[in-house]
């Protein structure tokens, strides 16, 4: 990484954000923008506490309210501890002179949906928060990462974070995605090839002219979705379309600083034979709408393809966590998956709950009623994603449709709050993990594109978008 | 925090691959605002039945596996969200060692934030291991010669100088780092000028 020789954009931030290389090999990142929520903050603010420490630059941190919150009647938190999480971040925020977006505040939502929206993520900035999905902010050429509650508190004492420099990993990917196919489908497959560990130890910048061709929404879906691939971070160079989603934004850089900063921005992008230590290449025709079967991202499979069997494992541990996922599912190898019948259907998240998402299931849905034995559930990734699809009649429509419209927050993507799967109920969901138990005890996740999702609740079943009239 | 020096005992196996971290602590344990008090509920769903009976075959509720300080587990332990409450459980149950063919990034990190060390072995040694814990041979972590001995067996593993040192050291993180107090401040002032509109309240 010496001066002069070719770097990629991770290069260029790393570089650009070193405060301190140190002697034991670590180096001493600095951190722009910290971004926190209520469930990982806690344990944090009690550390600076017990230490008598202070918030080093309060205005580098915003704070949210997401994970623990009720999607209706949130006026009382009902749940005990869920009320004194979110009041200890209120108080934590307050006395540490941070600012913080009240669960009645229009900008209240996701962290990773409000930080864009808001205009808070800027490309070549550093960010973190306590959640593995920061990887979303990664889409504006931002490096941002996931931390734990110990690592939450360095950055509130001293806006650093202790790292190591990670690898490069680029995957390109070339060509118009055919019809059908989305920035869902291509980030489950990408996982589907390179597995949860495959990203290990890198940063993975998304790079080719399918991805080019995105608009952020779409981008940010890949991003999100890193480390569901196990990569700390996940990379899009800056481009005009970043530019244009960005301007005017409340926390953008105001007029007097606009050309300085797209200056700046314009050198982010990697430069011509950086070095990457992985590479992949994937041509868009590759990609089929896809839908996971199993318990682990990575176990995908194309809507038009079989549960798997898993005598066709490389090998024995495969075997067996294959065999575990099927029983947990309730699946039988071979059955299509088309024929996989649905309970729920759950549209949202820091995945896909943005405004985007909720037009194109608006558009799919228009003018017809989900399966009676279905149901429906829409959470808005923010407040003010909410409020916009309501001027755009989006509410109206998928009410029509027999959709729950709810107030914003994680919802069911994790499960904290009400929203939650019964035992063996079978779950599409516009999420990002399908892990056992995550969407509630005993639940059946098969994760897939909002697109799918919408057909699929009309259907019954999954649902491949491109038979559906 | 604690230190990490030395440790002997038998060691619980857990051959699945893939353990996330909703796995080892799953979220209706994320609404605590403390570190402590984890350890009952560690793999809850794979410990407890729906009555909250313990599941009787599960290694952690069986003799000797229910004392282990050592677990030795599938490929990509730790994988998924960033919550600190996994190594918190983790630690409050008592393990304080976990050995895997690899882990997941935010996971290991965390692991070396609470005095907890993990260890990276590969497929065979894995193997091996796996099936000296579960034919409850006593099993010696050495941190200081990186070494884990079992059976007359000695298996070296790799770890960062400076992860060692913190672990041997019990050392905090931020205490460090604010030594470099002024590095961060010079740091601030020089950013300042070329990204005026990060810094608009940095004097």
């Amino acid at each position: 990484m010496s001066t002069g020789s070719p770097k990629t954009l991770f290069d260029k931030i790393w570089t650009d954000h070193l405060v301190k290389q140190r002697d034991d090999g670590t180096s001493l990142l600095y951190i722009d923008k910290h971004l926190v929520h209520e469930v990982t903050s806690p344990q944090a603010f009690e550390g600076l506490k017990i230490s008598n420490r202070p918030v080093r630059r309060p205005s580098a941190t915003v704070a949210v309210a997401d994970h623990n919150v009720p999607t209706i009647n949130r006026e009382n938190i009902k749940d005990e501890q869920s009320r004194i999480q979110v009041q200890t971040l209120a108080n934590n925020t307050k006395e540490h002179g941070i600012e913080y977006f009240e669960l009645t505040d229009k900008r209240q939502g996701i962290v990773h949906i409000i930080g864009p929206e808001q205009g808070i993520t800027q490309p070549g900035m550093t960010i973190v928060c306590g959640d593995s999905h920061t990887s979303t902010h990664g889409a504006f050429g931002a490096l941002a990462f996931g931390i734990g509650t110990s690592e939450v508190e360095h950055v509130l004492a001293t806006q650093t974070i202790v790292q190591k420099p990670a690898k490069n990993m680029r995957i390109s990917v070339n060509g118009a995605l055919p019809f059908g196919v989305t920035s869902k489908d291509l980030i489950l497959y990408i996982i589907g090839q390179i597995g949860t560990a495959g990203g290990n130890g890198h940063v993975i910048e998304y790079a080719g002219s399918s991805v080019q061709s995105l608009s952020m929404e779409a981008r940010m879906t890949i991003c999100n979705m890193s480390i569901e691939a196990g990569a700390r971070a996940g990379l899009i160079s800056p481009d005009q379309t970043t530019f244009d989603y960005l301007k005017g934004r409340p926390y953008a850089p105001a007029e007097e600083y606009w050309a300085k900063a797209l200056d700046y921005w314009s050198t982010l992008p990697s430069d011509t034979d950086a070095h990457y230590d992985k590479e992949i290449i994937i041509n868009s025709l590759e990609i089929d709408p896809m839908v996971t079967w199993g318990t682990s991202p990575e176990d995908v499979v194309s809507v038009q393809g079989l549960v798997p069997d898993p005598s066709s494992a490389k090998t024995e541990n495969k075997k067996k966590s294959m065999e575990r996922s099927l029983e947990y599912m309730g699946l039988t190898s071979g059955t299509k998956i088309t024929d996989i019948k649905l309970d729920k259907i759950f549209i949202g998240s820091c995945t896909n709950g943005r405004i985007e998402d909720l037009r194109n299931v608006a558009a799919i849905v228009k003018d017809k009623k989900i399966a009676d034995h279905v149901e429906g559930m829409i959470v808005p990734g923010s407040g003010l994603v909410k409020k916009q699809a309501e001027e755009e009649g989006l509410d109206i429509i998928l009410k029509d449709a027999g959709f729950d419209w709810r107030e914003a927050g994680c919802s069911m993507c994790l499960g904290m709050n009400p929203d939650q799967l019964k035992p063996e109920e079978r779950c599409a969901s516009t999420s990002n993990r399908n892990f056992e138990g995550r969407q509630g005890r005993g639940g059946r996740t098969h994760l897939m594109s909002p697109e799918l999702a919408a057909a699929s609740a009309i259907k019954g079943s999954i649902a491949d978008i491109r038979e559906f009239e | 925090m604690d230190k990490f020096i030395s440790l002997k005992g038998v060691a619980a196996p857990l051959p699945i691959v893939n353990i996330d971290t909703d796995m080892i602590i799953p979220k209706q344990f994320l609404k605590t605002i403390k570190r402590t008090g984890l350890g009952i509920s560690l793999f809850y769903e794979m410990r407890y039945d729906h009555q909250g009976q313990e599941i009787k075959d599960f290694i952690l509720n069986t003799s000797p596996f229910n004392q282990s300080k050592i677990l030795v587990a599938g490929d990509n332990f730790g994988c998924g969200s960033s919550r600190e409450h996994a190594p918190w459980s983790l630690k409050d149950f008592g393990i304080t060692c976990i050995i895997s063919t690899s882990f997941a990034d935010i996971f290991y990190n965390n692991c070396f934030q609470n005095g907890i060390l993990p260890i990276v072995v590969s497929p065979e040694n894995s193997k091996k291991l796996m099936s000296l814990a579960v034919d409850q041979k006593e099993f010696e972590i050495d941190l200081p010669s990186q070494s884990i001995s079992v059976s007359g067996e000695k298996i070296g593993f790799e770890i960062e100088e400076y992860r060692k040192q913190r672990l041997l050291e019990g050392l905090d993180d931020i205490s460090i780092t604010m030594n470099y107090e002024k590095n961060i401040t010079d740091y601030e002032s020089q950013q300042k000028k070329n990204k005026p509109w990060i810094f608009k309240d940095i004097k």
